[in-house]
């Protein structure tokens, strides 16, 4: 199934390419939902099946292919009602759309990938679709978001590479040359830890360009500021998760290893250092994308945080990024219709929302209550379990730290939020305000609920594939 | 053999230092490609010989023809000018480079580990390393582009050192190469010639918090 899946998407992605119709545009993007969903219902039902070799159907993996299928439908929609309104020419809609599907194929493929070489490869495919997808307005700023885009992702996907590499040395001591995750469990007691930590070192760096950590978390910034709003909410949701996968497949494995512990502070390093930039930028920006970009980057800190405290950790740490992708990418694309009706995203020019679009000013309220985990946000539940294990861990210092961040960066939140809500921006002439339907709020409304629900009363097919994605990890 | 043509690869890296020309960057990488594709002839003795025709061509047409010639035209096409321009004045560049391979050579020895072709791990990091400085001390975005594929360069030595072992590692490097080199000269130095005027670094800097 995977093979007809990624042959018929690629199909899909060239059919797009060259088509400058907007009925077959419409046709085809449907027909790819269909497939995207086809597959997930495919991988839940064959779970733990393996194909083709390279491609596993484990807890993990299918966790994040259904957070990828539900948050690419209304991806598709509002990118169409996003192109309409713009009025881009079909030359442009037929790129934009054939790379959204390139995109969406290519981190759905890299989630199930079981061999770290295939994870690499997807990642290399997602830096391709997603710069097309940032170029998409073809100005001076596009272009300067692109370039660092790309640029500073090859040059992680290198280190991601050169980690490779130092693994294969590490594992030729234990006799072995394949470098699935499974073989590299199997072996991970005989594998040499100086190259080992080595590997862990580069694969971590260059796998943060994805996930938005520190070293790398810069050239995701721009790139979500750039980026259409509703690519902008795969890029801040289900492509970081992809980054997340390829961390935590590797730490799976050097979790099993006397290194550990060793993992655990280079991880608990970066994710504190990335919840303090993210404050520092919170306090001070003024763009609104880019506002919700550096609270993504928070957001992965406080995961990481989780994987790194242990315990009860990992467990939150898995809840919180699916729940975060849910929420993050409502917010992206709500901010599509704020847009609309403001015709700017800086702070300063937007404001009174609940005037203009109260149905979308519900989405927006309620998007920050969830993004800054108060109850009955979904997150609260995540994030009250990665406090809960650091304390376990009794990292009492680094829990106060973080708490007084977090609190910080709440205030900048709620201040930015607020005056976008309720007060009224300056010489802002309101004769032109689009009328915004309703309906387009639904998917974002849909989107919340789901992230509350499956904090608050996760089911138990949820619970029991968070349960088996940490089984392979000693507590 | 191969540890004369790595030592050269190595003398090449501190010729790049000190070049002052635009020119000279570009020969020096058509070099440093011809001498990949010797070092491939010379190591890869246990891989089939189809995978090594096509790792030594890649080496001979792409690293040291295709990219060299398109850097040549995309200079020429942006009127970029001759001079390097960076930062720190030759002679510093000269020390750095200089500093960054004894340091290496340091390291390797420290390390005590029978698999290790440990000339293969000096040259790959020194040039990793050095490319890196390149990027950091140069102002052009094609001079950026260039310590990439110096990058690049090196990290394909260090697969070749495991390229007996696991032939696969040195495709998938290629790749790499292809494809990143493909992405980021192709499609996106063609356009900010047309968008920036002048290439400069200084230039992308508007993308602002506030």
């Amino acid at each position: 199934m995977i093979a007809i899946y990624l042959i018929l998407s690629l199909l899909i992605v060239i059919g797009l390419f060259i088509n400058r119709n907007k009925i077959f545009e419409i046709t085809f993007a449907t027909l790819f939902a269909i497939l995207q969903w086809g597959m997930t219902i495919y991988a839940c039902i064959h779970f733990r099946n393996t194909e083709l070799g390279y491609f596993t159907y484990d807890a993990l993996g299918v966790l994040l292919l259904l957070t990828l299928s539900v948050i690419s439908v209304p991806a598709l929609i509002h990118s169409y009602i996003y192109l309409e309104d713009q009025g881009a020419p079909p030359q442009s809609r037929s790129i934009y759309f054939a790379s959204i599907v390139l995109l969406i194929t290519a981190i759905g493929a890299g989630y199930l990938a079981n061999h770290i070489a295939v994870t690499w490869i997807f990642t290399e495919i997602t830096t391709l679709s997603a710069s097309a997808l940032i170029y998409h307005h073809r100005n001076k700023l596009s272009l300067e978001g692109t370039w660092k885009y790309v640029f500073i992702c090859a040059i992680s996907i290198t280190f991601v590479f050169i980690g490779i590499l130092f693994l294969s040395l590490s594992l030729l001591h234990a006799g072995s040359d394949d470098l699935s995750y499974r073989n590299l469990l199997e072996n991970s007691a005989r594998m040499n830890p100086f190259w080992l930590r080595l590997a862990f070192i580069f694969i971590f760096t260059g796998f943060t360009a994805k996930l938005g950590l520190v070293p790398m978390f810069t050239a995701g910034i721009d790139a979500k500021d750039k980026a259409p709003a509703p690519a902008g909410a795969l890029l801040a949701s289900v492509l970081m998760n992809l980054g997340f996968i390829g961390i935590f497949r590797f730490y799976t494995v050097i979790a099993n290893t006397p290194l550990h512990h060793w993992a655990n502070l280079i991880i608990a390093i970066a994710a504190f250092l990335s919840i303090f930039v993210a404050t520092v930028y919170m306090i001070k920006v003024k763009n609104i994308k880019r506002m919700l970009a550096y609270s993504g980057i928070e957001h992965m800190g406080i995961v990481m945080l989780g994987v790194a405290a242990g315990g009860i950790g990992y467990y939150a740490a898995i809840l919180h990024i699916v729940l975060h992708a849910f929420v993050k990418s409502s917010l992206f694309f709500q901010f599509t219709q704020l847009y609309r009706v403001f015709q700017d995203k800086n702070i300063y020019h937007v404001g009174n929302y609940f005037k203009y679009n109260p149905t979308g000013a519900m989405v927006v309220l309620l998007g920050f209550i969830s993004a800054t985990a108060m109850p009955p946000s979904g997150l609260f539940v995540s994030e009250f379990l990665v406090f809960k294990s650091l304390f376990e861990s009794s990292q009492i210092g680094l829990l106060v730290g973080v708490l007084l961040l977090l609190t910080m960066i709440i205030w900048a939140f709620g201040s930015n939020i607020l005056k976008i809500l309720f007060i009224p921006p300056v010489d802002f002439d309101d004769s032109k305000v689009p009328v915004i339907s309703p309906w387009e709020s639904l998917t974002q409304f849909v989107l919340l609920a789901a992230a509350v629900y499956l904090g608050l009363n996760p089911p138990m097919a949820f619970v029991e594939l968070i349960k088996e994605s940490i089984l392979l990890i000693p507590n | 053999m191969v540890d004369v043509l790595l030592i050269v690869f190595l003398i090449t890296l501190f010729y790049m230092s000190i070049a002052n020309r635009m020119r000279t960057y570009v020969k020096v990488l058509a070099l440093q490609g011809f001498i990949m594709f010797f070092v491939v002839f010379f190591q890869l003795k246990e891989i089939n010989t189809l995978n090594l025709i096509f790792i030594m061509l890649e080496t001979i047409v792409f690293k040291s023809v295709a990219v060299p010639v398109f850097l040549d035209y995309l200079i020429k096409r942006n009127k970029i000018t001759r001079e390097a321009e960076p930062y720190l004045p030759n002679f510093v560049s000269l020390i750095i480079t200089t500093f960054i391979v004894i340091v290496t050579i340091l390291l390797s020895n420290s390390i005590i580990d029978p698999y290790l072709d440990k000339i293969f791990f000096v040259v790959a990091l020194s040039t990793i390393f050095t490319g890196l400085y390149f990027i950091a001390s140069r102002r052009k975005i094609i001079t950026h582009v260039m310590g990439y594929l110096v990058i690049e360069n090196g990290v394909f030595v260090l697969s070749l050192a495991v390229g007996n072992e696991m032939p696969m590692l040195v495709n998938l490097g290629i790749m790499l190469d292809i494809f990143a080199s493909v992405l980021i000269l192709g499609i996106f130095l063609n356009k900010i010639g047309d968008v920036f005027k002048d290439v400069d670094v200084d230039q992308l800097t508007s993308l602002k918090d506030y």
